[in-house]
């Protein structure tokens, strides 16, 4: 089996995906901001739960902090966790890139099925109401 | 102070586990908290402005008279722009988390799902059921692969997937294994019980991981339960999680509702829990047929939805129900909601003075979710509030 968890987290759900602004710029834009908030509040609740374990057990000495230099299994381990940090926010990008798929598979099943090619939810709307 | 009226939603860590429930991490656990927040905060502190902008224009003039002219309207209004957006981003979102938790341990939960599965008479799965156009055409709730798609041998990713990420949602309001439906209808069961209805063979359509047929199994564990769906990762992931959770009286059955193999009168209460709109115009007669051919006289239907847009729902709150059709992956979603749900039940051949419907309300541990309590009573998210509106047909 081979899954690659980092991206298939990231896949797009079939169907197109709404605009909500008038430039969409700024939707995909808005998409990575909130990823990055997310995950800014994610950092802050780890770095929460860490300074309460730490001050509980008296072994909190912030000059430590600052001061750490990583070992190379540390910096491997950092690395593929920034690479898992980039896929997350950048996950909009990735999204309409899957859109080029789903349109071709789409198409395909058309040939092949005798249905609609369309994943505009407009359109299948008018398709599931009236088939 | 405004701060003291705040209360934080249960954390993710609340959530109920059994056998086969995805093990999070600290901050695969501290992302869902972060949704569950932002989806409160979008909910109370800026859809509230979503509605300043909209009685805004009315004051100025716009009358409009249908949903549709309340979303041309709504369109322009940079609040609701940035509302639709952030909602919309929480679902993908909430995707992702849930598939990265999932997928780095798939090959452990298939593991875990198939020692539970094995020789297990209560699940059946049968490859020839074809998944259907509306179940296929989108991933339903922007679930990228939706119910049905199995990525390897055993698959059961769709289903952890999908039972992990509800508390996220619904911000727990629907009880810790995300049962409030469920719970609600052991409570009718319970009410219709003392009155002389007391059903011994039970189906519920469209299962999906059992969330709301396992309280009834476990409230009436003498009763015959059969329960079907369409898609065989949830079932697997379904029987698992009932097995896990000492449940033994539920059969699980790959089946498609609009033909289901089952005799003549053969069950005494039929259940669908928010299932009907994920259907089309051509499949609805025929489950709703199914349900009376296979209902016994005596019997009841019992379908959970959202209520329906009738001409006295104010057009504005008809567009909020109605976001999830464009926004959420749901294309069958405002088209049920415009039909007469009654004149479809008599069309099935239910008479029209058995139809009935209530109103239902998730039961919700108070102590252990006291703010899901409050939020119950104080604020409109349109649909994702846990209440439902039921349908009961008695045959």
């Amino acid at each position: 089996m081979t899954l690659d968890p980092i991206t298939m987290a990231g896949n797009k759900a079939r169907g197109k995906r709404p605009t909500y602004f008038k430039d969409s710029d700024t939707d995909r834009l808005l998409s990575i901001l909130m990823a990055i908030a997310g995950e800014l509040a994610v950092t802050r609740e780890r770095m929460d739960t860490l300074e309460r374990l730490l001050e509980e057990r008296g072994l909190l000495s912030r000059e430590s902090i600052e001061g750490y230099t990583p070992d190379s299994d540390a910096a491997q381990a950092r690395g593929l966790w920034h690479q898992d940090f980039i896929a997350r926010i950048l996950r909009v990008i990735q999204q309409e890139m899957e859109q080029f798929d789903e349109d071709k598979s789409a198409r395909q099943q058309a040939r092949e099925e005798a249905v609609s090619a369309t994943t505009e939810l407009d359109e299948l709307i008018e398709e599931l109401a009236n088939s | 102070m405004a701060d003291a009226a705040r209360q934080a939603p249960p954390a993710w860590n609340a959530v109920g586990r059994h056998g086969v429930f995805p093990k999070a991490n600290h901050d695969e656990v501290a992302r869902f908290n972060f949704l569950t927040n932002l989806n409160i905060h979008l909910a109370s502190q800026v859809l509230p402005g979503v509605r300043k902008a909209y009685d805004h224009r009315v004051e100025q003039g716009a009358v409009p008279t249908t949903r549709r002219e309340v979303g041309e309207l709504l369109k322009r209004e940079p609040l609701y722009q940035f509302w639709s957006s952030l909602r919309r981003n929480t679902m993908e979102m909430r995707q992702q988390n849930s598939r990265a938790m999932v997928f780095r341990q798939l090959p452990a939960l298939i593991d875990q799902a198939s020692t539970l599965n094995k020789d297990s008479q209560s699940l059946q799965l049968n490859p020839e059921v074809k998944v259907p156009r509306y179940i296929s055409a989108v991933d339903i709730h922007c679930m990228p692969g939706g119910y049905h798609t199995e990525y390897c041998e055993d698959d059961i990713a769709a289903g952890a997937n999908y039972d992990s990420g509800i508390f996220v949602t619904t911000a727990g309001m629907l009880g810790r294994y995300s049962d409030g439906g469920g719970q609600a209808l052991v409570e009718w069961l319970r009410e219709q019980a003392e009155k002389g209805f007391r059903p011994r063979r039970i189906l519920d359509i469209g299962c999906t991981v059992g969330h709301n047929i396992v309280p009834l199994a476990q409230a009436f564990p003498d009763t015959e339960i059969v329960a079907i769906d369409v898609a065989a990762p949830m079932l697997r992931y379904a029987n698992a999680r009932a097995k896990s959770l000492g449940v033994n009286n539920i059969l699980f059955r790959q089946e498609n509702a609009e033909a289901i193999e089952a005799e003549d009168g053969s069950f005494d209460l039929i259940i669908t829990c928010m299932f009907l709109h994920e259907t089309s115009s051509r499949a609805l007669p025929r489950i709703l047929a199914e349900t009376h051919r296979l209902l016994a006289d005596g019997g009841k239907v019992v379908h959970i939805e959202q209520p329906q847009f009738t001409p006295d729902m104010p057009p504005y709150e008809q567009f909020m129900r109605d976001w999830d059709t464009r926004n959420n992956n749901e294309p069958f979603w405002g088209t049920l909601h415009d039909m007469d749900l009654f004149e479809a039940i008599e069309q099935a051949g239910f008479a029209r003075e058995n139809i009935a419907t209530l109103g239902l309300y998730a039961v919700v541990d108070e102590e252990l979710f006291p703010s899901a309590a409050k939020a119950e009573s104080d604020t409109e998210d349109y649909g994702r509030k846990p209440a439902w509106h039921a349908y009961i047909a008695s045959k």
